[in-house]
């Protein structure tokens, strides 16, 4: 047994399907759930003499995603052909961008609950995804199949390919570091993000090295992570699967794995030993995309702020926590939503009432906030009602349940429900001698100093007042006129 | 004079005219074409040719072309008439779409009558690699028509149809025109859409019309030049193709390549071309000898960017959605290996080894990559030379037309018969062949190029040279 120290070191690849119309070389909608082979044509079908022409809208995304991952955007990029033998690559090769990407060095910001974090990005690019082989008979595997066919309705999707330097050191981090990257790309309308649906998909390169050393260790890709869980818990396995084989003397070799998140095992897909030769060279059929200085400024200039300028502005400005914040921020329309909230009423009661009840309600109606008829404007309303202590926290409450079920002015509510708070110090201070009187047992022993009994007492009189009485008021009057009867 | 001897402006003037009809016209060249002696058309289009004709022949305002016959190299997709590229792979295979090229003639009056032999997949110089059978000569039927596009040349040639078209990556319009005695030209890399051509290198491919005069040749390309979303390549074509009429070359200085007036060339290749560089000056044009240093590098450097670029252009063909498929394979490299091996034959399966190679890790620099070097070079001693000159003259083919079997055990002399027109392939530029006499009772082609985009001078030059060369021979047995 040794009694080193390892570090792990991860990179992180994503695939991220991109929300153009139109596939990324010919015009064939982008639809999914289709019947199959219903968005084709000469050339996603790669007939003999069909041509491929770049989709202008999947250079936009990627601009825009460029500009949002800190990535220079060179003056030209071009790209290249890989090739391989596949049913589901209709040419044979997919055309993709190798040694001019679109989108050059980058830096990603982001948040964990140690503080803000960065990644290098070494590279975004371009390239058409695969079809889609069905394999039939047998599990549905392609083991076991009888027969394989394809569809061809998503062969030519556009994908963005970000590829991260090796900085990570944990699955934790790289989950935080995902599922920041996820929410930026969908919040700016790049991708739709959806892990289970494999719009968006996730690799990791991952090796170790005896802690202080800076050389990297043989790496090995890890396949097939489709939820920030999965991800988190594929890496930490095979962080222990590396360091076990170290430590009983073996070495790690280069290949590429399969993570089976139902059961947590790890199992080769091919060694180096198997891997392409992809033959990369520059795709004769399109020009180098050199997109106009002016326009790719412009992009920039129209980025609208980034989910995690937003998440570090609602902790800096309005004191949320980093939990807070996390909630809030996703999906981008509830951060909206808290936001309108949060200008009127307090940003931490807002956080809390948006997050907090205002969801709970809702979605026991299978809505949610933006979707809902609860204007922020009534929440902030509720939230003032309170700080002014004009209604208690349980009125509160019971004031927002109605507004969600059936609508109407949280005041007017207030009135028609009779839930103002009771202002009255005399009729408060007549509830809590009623009370005295008709417990003196309890008052007996309160006064002998079990002083937790304040609680009974106050709960006593929330009921008997339908919670229109300010707890915190009532305590106060309980030590007073017990003190004093 | 039979129709089939006309030129296809005469033919649309007599269509025009009232005197013939398209039907007529189409009648006469399928009557032709169906006895096919030289093995020009690997499928003929009768009933359609006929009824399109029939329909253009009812129609009030003629269109441009004025329902002429044309043959379509077999590289080009035509919806619902069998395009095979010469290939096994592709026997049988009914294209779903129409090359863009091909539908602009269409829209502009040209009736397809049919599809012509050619080199597997655009590979080779004699039509000896079609898998159906090579295509004879008209001249001598021992001896090629040149390839890959040799039944399109032979077509015309013959007599078959007025003109046609053809693609060219290394040569494969321009060497067949000049072995049948016709015109052929490549214009300029980017010129007409390559969609709807089967790829063979995609970064040389260019389709280009064949004729039996510069001005046919001139109106055929007027109606394909300019650009197609459906290509990326594809160019804007602002001033458009001008039908020529030049009769003198006043103050056209005009380069004769001295590396290709040398001993790799036929003497009497060489004495035909000769005789036409000097009536340059009697029709007012000067003569310069132009040096290009880096030509002699073009063969090498072709043979490895064409058959890289081909390595990945024909690995769609495996047999999963399209055209021949192994009746014979349990597992997919099994498929993948079979599919192919029986459908490709031997000289393509030497390029795309060829190109795999070039383009494999640890190689590429020192291949593809010394290749692309090398083509700049060759790019640029072209732009030097079109700073002193207009256009550049030379011949076409080292040799004329060979016989049938005479080179298909060496690769490498086969190779050689492209040595004229590689170079202008690898830098992009427009250039043609014309017939400018005969060595032995055979043609002789002179090729002439010019600076990219300079296709109307460049067929103002080849018109004035054409007229004083006066070439009317015609294949023994075929037209006057």
């Amino acid at each position: 047994m040794s009694d080193v120290q390892w570090e792990a070191v991860i990179g992180i690849e994503i695939h991220a399907q991109l929300l153009t119309a139109t596939k990324m070389f010919c015009g064939c909608a982008l639809s999914f759930g289709d019947p199959a082979n219903t968005h084709t044509c000469p050339v996603c079908l790669a007939h003999p003499g069909a041509l491929p022409v770049v989709n202008a809208e999947a250079i936009r995304l990627a601009l825009i995603a460029g500009h949002a991952l800190g990535c220079e955007i060179p003056e030209r990029s071009v790209f290249s052909r890989k090739n391989y033998f596949y049913p589901d690559l209709p040419k044979a090769y997919q055309i993709s961008q190798f040694d001019e990407p679109i989108c050059g060095p980058g830096r990603f910001r982001f948040l964990t609950e140690d503080g803000e974090k960065f990644l290098g990005i070494t590279r975004a690019h371009l390239e058409e995804d695969a079809a889609k082989l069905n394999h039939f008979g047998g599990e549905g595997r392609r083991a076991d199949a009888l027969g394989s066919v394809v569809d061809f309705n998503r062969g030519g999707t556009p994908l963005l390919e970000i590829v991260t330097e090796p900085e990570l050191h944990n699955g934790t981090d790289a989950a935080a570091f995902l599922k920041q990257l996820r929410q930026t790309l969908v919040h700016l309308g790049i991708t739709d993000g959806s892990m289970e649906q494999g719009s968006m998909r996730a690799d990791a390169n991952i090796s170790i090295r005896p802690m202080g050393v800076t050389t990297l260790g043989t790496k090995t890709e890890l396949k097939n992570m489709n939820s920030f869980t999965f991800l988190e818990r594929g890496i930490a396995a095979e962080i222990e699967r590396q360091i076990g084989i170290v430590e009983s003397g073996g070495t790690v070799t280069q290949e590429t794995l399969h993570y089976e998140p139902t059961t947590g095992h790890i199992t080769s897909l091919r060694s180096k030993e198997e891997a392409h030769d992809y033959r990369y060279f520059p795709e004769p059929d399109l020009v180098p995309v050199v997109p106009d200085r002016g326009w790719v400024d412009e992009i920039r200039a129209a980025l609208p702020e980034l989910p995690v300028d937003r998440r570090d502005r609602w902790m800096r400005e309005y004191g949320l926590t980093f939990e807070d914040a996390e909630v809030l921020s996703e999906p981008a329309a509830l951060g909206d939503y808290f936001e309108q909230v949060a200008a009127v009423a307090p940003p931490k009661s807002a956080a809390n009432w948006v997050r907090g009840d205002l969801r709970a309600f809702l979605r026991e109606r299978g809505q949610e906030p933006w979707e809902s008829d609860v204007p922020p404007a009534a929440v902030a309303q509720i939230i003032s009602m309170v700080e002014a202590r004009e209604i208690s926290m349980p009125s509160a409450k019971q004031v927002l349940a109605h507004v969600v079920e059936h609508g109407g002015d949280p005041k007017e509510v207030v009135a028609s429900l009779g839930l103002g708070a009771i202002q009255d110090e005399s009729a408060l201070i007549a509830i809590v001698d009623a009370l005295i009187a008709a417990n003196p047992e309890q008052a007996a022993q309160l006064r002998d100093g079990k002083d937790k009994l304040v609680g009974f007492f106050v709960g006593q009189a929330m009921k008997a007042t339908q919670g229109r009485a300010d707890p915190g008021r009532i305590g106060e009057l309980v030590r007073e006129r017990v003190a004093a009867s | 004079m039979a129709l089939t001897d006309f030129s296809a402006e005469e033919q649309i003037a007599a269509v025009v005219a009232g005197e013939t009809s398209s039907v007529e016209l189409v009648a006469a060249h399928l009557a032709r074409v169906e006895h096919d002696e030289w093995n020009s058309f690997l499928a003929v289009d009768r009933e359609r040719a006929l009824a399109r004709a029939k329909e253009i022949d009812g129609l009030a305002t003629r269109p441009p072309l004025a329902g002429v016959p044309i043959a379509i190299k077999d590289a080009l997709s035509t919806r619902d008439l069998v395009t095979t590229a010469g290939s096994k792979m592709l026997e049988g295979f009914r294209p779903i779409y129409t090359a863009t090229c091909v539908a602009r003639l269409e829209a502009a009056g040209a009736v397809i009558i049919g599809k012509t032999n050619m080199d597997e997949f655009a590979m080779g110089s004699s039509t000896e690699n079609s898998a159906y059978g090579p295509t004879l000569n008209p001249w001598d039927l021992t001896r090629v028509p040149g390839g890959s596009s040799g039944g399109s040349a032979s077509s015309v040639a013959a007599r078959q149809v007025p003109w046609s078209l053809g693609s060219d990556t290394g040569g494969s319009i321009r060497q067949p025109a000049a072995l049948c005695g016709i015109v052929g030209m490549k214009p300029t890399y980017g010129a007409i859409s390559r969609y709807g051509l089967i790829a063979f290198a995609s970064s040389l491919d260019q389709v280009g019309p064949f004729a039996r005069t510069v001005r046919d040749a001139a109106l055929l390309l007027s109606h394909m030049v300019g650009r197609d979303p459906m290509d990326a390549t594809s160019l804007e074509w602002t001033e458009p193709i001008r039908v020529p009429s030049a009769t003198r070359l006043d103050g056209v200085r005009v380069g004769v390549i001295e590396e290709l007036m040398s001993d790799g060339i036929e003497p009497g290749v060489r004495a035909a071309c000769q005789s036409t560089i000097d009536m340059v000056e009697a029709l007012g044009g000067t003569v310069v000898p132009i040096a290009l240093p880096h030509a002699g590098y073009g063969l090498a450097t072709y043979y490895l960017i064409a058959p890289a670029e081909a390595s990945a252009n024909l690995a769609r063909f495996d047999g999963i959605r399209y055209g021949h498929r192994t009746a014979d394979a349990d597992v997919l490299l099994e498929h993948y290996e079979r599919t192919r091996a029986e459908g490709f034959g031997p000289e393509v399966k030497r390029r795309i080894m060829l190109g795999t190679f070039a383009l494999s890790s640890g190689y590429y620099d020192a291949y593809y990559g010394q290749a692309q070097r090398v083509r700049t070079l060759i790019m640029r001693d072209f732009a030097e030379a079109f700073a002193q000159v207009d256009v550049v003259a030379s011949p076409t083919s080292p040799s004329t037309a060979f016989r049938l079997g005479e080179r298909t055990a060496d690769p490498l002399s086969m190779y050689l018969s492209d040595i004229c027109t590689i170079p202008i392939s690898l830098a992009g530029l427009p250039s043609l062949s014309i017939p400018c006499g005969l060595s032995e009772g055979l043609p002789v082609g002179l090729q002439l190029a010019g600076p990219a985009f300079s296709e109307n001078r460049l067929l103002e030059v080849a018109h004035a040279l054409e007229l004083a060369i006066g070439f009317d021979d015609a294949p023994q047995g075929v037209g006057v």
